[in-house]
C-alpha cells in the first residue's frame, strides 16, 4: 500500500539570481515498510526532496499526497500538526535537546501531542529500551556518544507513532561502528515494526542496506532500483 | 515540560544568566532601597510635624488661617474639646492662644510666635514637652516661665532661667511689653521651628493680650492618623452649625500643610518614576542577553518547529526563560531590599555631620527607611511586566526562523 505519492514535483528558488531548480519533476510512490535511500551527489536535490515530503518546504509545482492527503492544501498550523503526527524526522546532527534526558527527549515528542504523562513515561522507556539504551534514560545528550545520541534521535522520531521516518544523512557524523549499529538497529526496526524509513545520504554502508535505492541528479531521479 | 525547559535553558550559560540575575538584583536592591530612604525621610517629617507642630486637626475662626490677626478667636473653646475628647480616636486635644511677637534679651532680638498652651492638654497632643534637653516644661507652679527652643537659644544667647522680653500688640492694638523666665529648652528636628516658636501657659499671655475665655486654636491629635479624614467627618458633621456660622473651620493637617501632602505624593512619584527607570535600562540587557541566547539556539528552535511544536509554545518557552531571568533576580533583589530596609529601619542611617545642614530643611539627621507593602508588590509586578515585555522581541525573532534553514544550517 502506497503511503507516499508523488507527482510531478517541483521547486524552484527564486531568492538567487539565476532561479534554481532544485527539484525538477520528481513522480515517486512510497509503500509502507519500506527502507528507501535517497542518494545523489551533493547539490542534486536529495534535502530539498526530503524537506518537501517532511511538509518543511512548500513545493512550487506537483503533489505530495501522504496517507492519501496532499500536504499542499495544508496550512502552516495545520503542516506543524500533521508532522507532529504522521512524521518522525532523524536529523544528521541528533540535534536533541541539550537540557533534557534520554527519555525526556523521546518523551518530549508525545507531550507535545498531548499524550498523559505516565503513558508517554511508559512508551519512552520501550523505545529506549528498543533502541539499545536501556540503563541511559537518565543521560543527557552530552554525555552520550554520537551513535547513542542518534539512537535516542531516532526513538524519539518513533515515539510519535509516525506514518514514515525521514532521515536526513544519519550517519554523517557516526565513525563505522556506531553507523553499522545504527543501520542494524533500524533495519530491525523496519522489520519487527514494518516502520517506514526513507534516508538521504551517500554513504555506501547505507546504500548497502537499503532495500530500494532512488539516485537523484540535477532534482530529477535518475534510477530506482 | 516546557517550564521545564525554560528553567533548564537558563542555566546552559550560567556565567550569563547569573549576570543578568545580579543586575536586576542591584536594580530592584537600588529602587527599592531609594524609596526606602526617600519614604522614610518624607513619613518622618509629615509624622514630626504632626507630633509636634501640626496635630492632626486643627480648629480656627474662619479667617484667623488667612491673617493671623489676634482678635479672629474661637469663643468657648471647651464645647469643642468636650465633642472631640469624646471620640475614642482622639488622644488628645489642646487650646491654645497664638500671637506674633519680638522677642528680645539684652543683646539681640527676633520675631517669633508665641504658643500660650495649658501644658497639661498640650502633652496629649504635642511631643515639645519630650524634646527638652535643658530644665524643664511648663508647669503651673513656675512664675511667667517660657520654654524656648536651641536654635532660638543660641540666637538670643539664652540659658535656664534668663529673662526673655516679648514685645507684641495685645487685642487692643497696643504694643505691650512681657517679662518670661527661661525654664526649659527643647530642640526638635527642625532648626526653623525652633527658632521662631516658644511656648508659655495660656493664662500669661492671656493676661498679656486681654484675651480670656477665648483661644485661636484647638489642636486635635488622634492614636492614628489613618483616622484623619474619618474623624474630621465627624466633627464637620458635630460642628456644622458653627461652620455654617462660620464661627469656626476645621482643617486637616493636609490641609493646613498642602506641601507635606503634596512631597508624600511626590516622593511615591519618583520612587516608581526611579523603579521605571532601572527596570526599562533593564530591559534593554534582558533583551540582549535573550536575543544572544535565541540565535545561539537557533538550529535547536528550528528543530523543534520541525518536528511539530507549535509557535504558541515556541514562544511560551522564551517567555518563559525570560519570566524565570526576571523573577529569580527580581525575588532576590527584594529579599536583599527587603533586609536592608528592615536593617535600616531599625537602626537608620546616620547623616552624621550632614544632619545638621537637614535638620534647617526640617529632616532628622538618621533616617529610618520605610518600604510600604504596595511598594514591594509593584516592585515584583513591575519585574514580571519588564520580563514579559523584553520576551517579545527575541521571541519574535524565534518565532520568524524557518525550520528549513535552520535545518539547512544543521546539516
Amino acid at each position: 500500500m502506497s503511503i507516499i505519492q508523488i507527482n510531478n514535483l517541483h521547486k524552484t528558488y527564486t531568492d538567487t539570481k539565476v532561479p534554481v531548480k532544485a527539484v525538477n519533476g520528481i513522480s515517486l510512490s512510497i509503500e509502507e515498510g519500506e527502507f528507501t535511500a535517497i542518494v545523489g551527489p551533493s547539490g542534486s536535490g536529495k534535502t530539498t526532496f526530503l524537506n518537501l515530503m517532511g511538509g518543511l518546504d512548500t513545493p512550487t509545482e506537483g503533489d505530495i499526497l501522504i496517507g492519501g492527503k496532499n500536504i499542499k492544501d495544508l496550512n502552516s498550523r495545520q503542516l506543524i500538526d500533521f508532522r507532529l503526527h504522521h512524521i518522525g524526522f532523524v536529523f544528521q546532527s541528533y540535534n536533541l535537546i541539550p537540557v533534557l534526558t534520554a527519555i525526556e527527549n523521546v518523551a518530549f515528542i508525545m507531550e507535545l501531542q498531548g499524550i498523559p504523562k505516565k503513558e508517554r513515561h511508559q512508551i519512552a522507556m520501550e523505545l529506549l529500551k528498543k533502541t539499545g539504551l536501556e540503563g541511559k534514560e537518565n543521560y543527557r545528550p552530552g554525555e552520550l556518544s554520537g551513535g547513542q545520541q542518534q539512537r535516542v534521535s531516532v526513538a524519539r522520531a518513533l515515539a510519535s507513532k509516525p506514518k514514515f521516518i525521514l532521515a536526513d544523512e544519519p550517519t554523517a557524523n557516526l565513525d563505522s561502528a556506531s553507523t553499522e549499529d545504527l543501520l542494524n538497529m533500524m533495519s530491525e526496526l523496519n522489520k519487527t515494526e514494518n516502520m517506514t524509513f526513507i534516508f538521504s545520504t551517500h554513504d555506501k554502508r547505507v546504500m548497502d542496506k537499503a532495500r530500494r535505492i532512488v539516485t537523484i541528479d540535477d532534482g530529477k531521479v535518475v534510477s530506482d532500483f | 515540560m516546557i517550564a521545564s525547559i525554560a528553567w533548564r535553558n537558563l542555566w546552559r550559560n550560567k556565567l550569563r544568566s547569573l549576570i543578568i540575575i545580579a543586575a536586576v538584583m542591584v536594580g530592584i536592591l537600588g529602587g527599592v532601597g531609594s524609596d526606602g530612604f526617600m519614604e522614610g525621610m518624607v513619613d518622618q517629617r509629615v509624622n514630626t510635624a504632626i507630633a509636634n507642630e501640626l496635630s492632626n486637626i486643627q480648629l480656627h475662626q474662619p479667617d484667623f488661617l488667612l491673617n493671623n490677626e489676634i482678635n479672629y478667636t474661637i469663643s468657648n473653646p471647651d464645647q469643642y474639646i468636650e465633642v472631640a475628647n469624646q471620640m475614642p480616636e482622639v488622644k488628645g486635644t489642646s487650646k491654645r492662644l497664638i500671637c506674633g511677637a519680638m522677642a528680645s534679651t539684652a543683646t539681640a532680638a527676633t520675631s517669633v510666635l508665641i504658643f500660650g498652651v495649658v501644658p497639661e492638654q498640650e502633652k496629649k497632643v504635642t511631643g515639645i514637652y519630650q524634646k527638652v534637653y535643658s530644665g524643664n516644661y511648663l508647669t503651673d507652679d513656675q512664675r511667667i516661665p517660657v520654654v524656648v527652643g536651641k536654635k532660638l537659644a543660641d540666637k538670643l544667647d539664652l540659658n535656664l532661667n534668663s529673662k526673655l522680653i516679648v514685645t507684641l500688640a495685645d487685642s487692643s492694638g497696643t504694643i505691650t511689653y512681657g517679662a518670661f523666665i527661661v525654664v526649659g529648652m527643647y530642640q526638635t528636628s527642625n532648626n526653623l521651628y525652633d527658632e521662631a516658636h516658644i511656648f508659655v501657659r495660656i493664662n500669661d499671655l492671656g493676661r498679656l493680650t486681654g484675651i480670656t475665655g477665648q483661644v485661636h486654636e484647638v489642636a486635635i491629635s488622634l492614636f492614628d492618623n489613618e483616622q484623619t479624614g474619618q474623624v474630621f467627618d465627624k466633627l464637620s458633621s458635630s460642628f456644622k452649625q458653627q461652620i455654617n456660622n462660620k464661627l469656626i473651620d476645621i482643617r486637616t493637617w493636609e490641609q493646613l500643610e498642602p506641601l507635606l501632602k503634596s512631597m508624600i505624593e511626590m516622593t511615591a512619584f519618583f520612587s516608581y518614576l526611579f523603579l521605571i527607570i532601572i527596570l526599562i535600562a533593564l530591559a534593554f540587557a534582558i533583551i540582549n542577553t535573550m536575543t544572544m541566547a535565541i540565535m545561539e539556539r537557533k538550529r535547536e528552535i528550528g528543530m523543534l518547529m520541525a518536528i511539530g511544536m507549535t509557535r504558541g509554545k515556541i514562544f511560551t518557552m522564551i517567555m518563559l526563560e525570560t519570566l524565570f531571568l526576571a523573577i529569580v533576580g527580581g525575588m532576590v533583589g527584594l529579599l536583599m531590599s527587603y533586609g536592608l530596609v528592615e536593617y535600616y529601619a531599625h537602626y537608620g542611617l546616620d547623616f552624621g555631620s550632614m544632619g545638621s545642614g537637614m535638620s534647617y530643611i526640617g529632616y532628622d539627621s538618621i533616617v529610618y527607611f520605610k518600604v510600604t507593602d504596595g511598594f514591594y508588590l509593584a516592585s515584583f509586578l513591575l519585574v514580571a511586566i519588564t520580563a514579559v515585555l523584553s520576551s517579545i522581541s527575541p521571541s519574535i525573532k524565534a518565532l520568524k526562523l524557518n525550520p528549513v534553514d535552520a535545518i539547512r544550517e544543521l546539516n
